[in-house]
């Protein structure tokens, strides 16, 4: 096998998962929330055509249907993790300075309440509160 | 990084970058991917709205609806309708390299073409039966 020019064990050095500390879990969970996304888009266009021209009555009554709810929130689960991950890789690759830290923090903050609100609406359509 | 003072050897080129390399179909592809995934991420803002408007009752859905209905909504529309399946179409391409196969000099272009082409081509497919079916007033 090749030289080894640390005094580190290979063992020591995949333990903790390389410098990132999290090894390829953020490639692969890209990869995963891509694969689901794309039968949920597929489905998410397909309801979004079939409500075009309806007016709010029908259309909540559609949104609240427990099928189109449960794939409408599969959907807004799988896209807003989707775009936490890739957004991340985009201010890590542009943003060196400081500055980096606010970034992906405010990429999480954006994320997590975009989800929310659409997780809270469709519930709210769901439950007809 | 940043406290070091740019000295005549840290001015230099360190690397070869995009303004070196002639502009190619896959190259140009890989660009309209990560700008087409930006775009999609701000794009979830019109999704919430959408999913609030229908929440809140019918006046805020009126004013969704306005809004949509108009020249800016109808292209912001037709927009996010392109970014949406060019991302998804650019998605199973990768998802394919992914796999380690379409590498090839003739795959690679073709996968790249056919994600271009399928895009347009399903975004207008969409649109002209969305608007025969709801007779042009979506």
């Amino acid at each position: 096998m090749s030289k080894q020019r640390s005094m580190r064990t290979p063992l020591a050095r995949v333990r903790y998962l390389g410098s990132a500390k999290s090894g390829t879990k953020h490639f692969w969970h890209q990869r995963v929330s891509a694969v689901a996304l794309i039968p949920l888009t597929i489905a998410f266009v397909l309801i979004v055509a079939g409500l075009i021209g309806r007016n709010h009555a029908a259309t909540a009554q559609i949104l609240g249907s427990p099928f189109v709810s449960i794939v409408m929130m599969l959907f807004v689960i799988s896209s807003t993790y989707h775009m936490w991950l890739g957004m991340q890789v985009i201010i890590e690759d542009y943003i060196h300075s400081e500055s980096k830290l606010t970034w992906l923090i405010l990429n999480t903050f954006f994320c997590f309440t975009i989800a929310l609100c659409c997780i809270y609406a469709i519930l709210k359509l769901s439950f007809g509160v | 990084m940043a406290d070091l003072k740019p000295s005549p050897a840290s001015l230099r080129p360190l690397s070869p970058h995009l303004q070196i390399y002639k502009p190619m179909l896959t190259m140009m592809m890989s660009i309209v991917h990560r700008i087409t995934g930006a775009a999609l991420y701000f794009g979830t803002l019109l999704l919430a709205w959408w999913l609030l408007a229908a929440a809140s009752g019918p006046t805020a859905y009126g004013k969704f609806q306005w809004a949509m209905e108009s020249l800016v909504g109808q292209l912001v529309l037709f927009g996010y309708t392109w970014a949406l399946i060019h991302h998804m179409l650019g998605g199973i391409r990768h998802l394919i390299w992914d796999t380690g196969r379409g590498f090839g000099p003739v795959e690679r272009e073709w996968l790249a073409l056919a994600n271009l082409i399928g895009s347009i081509g399903l975004t207008l497919l969409l649109w002209i039966v969305g608007l025969l079916v709801t007779g042009g007033a979506s």
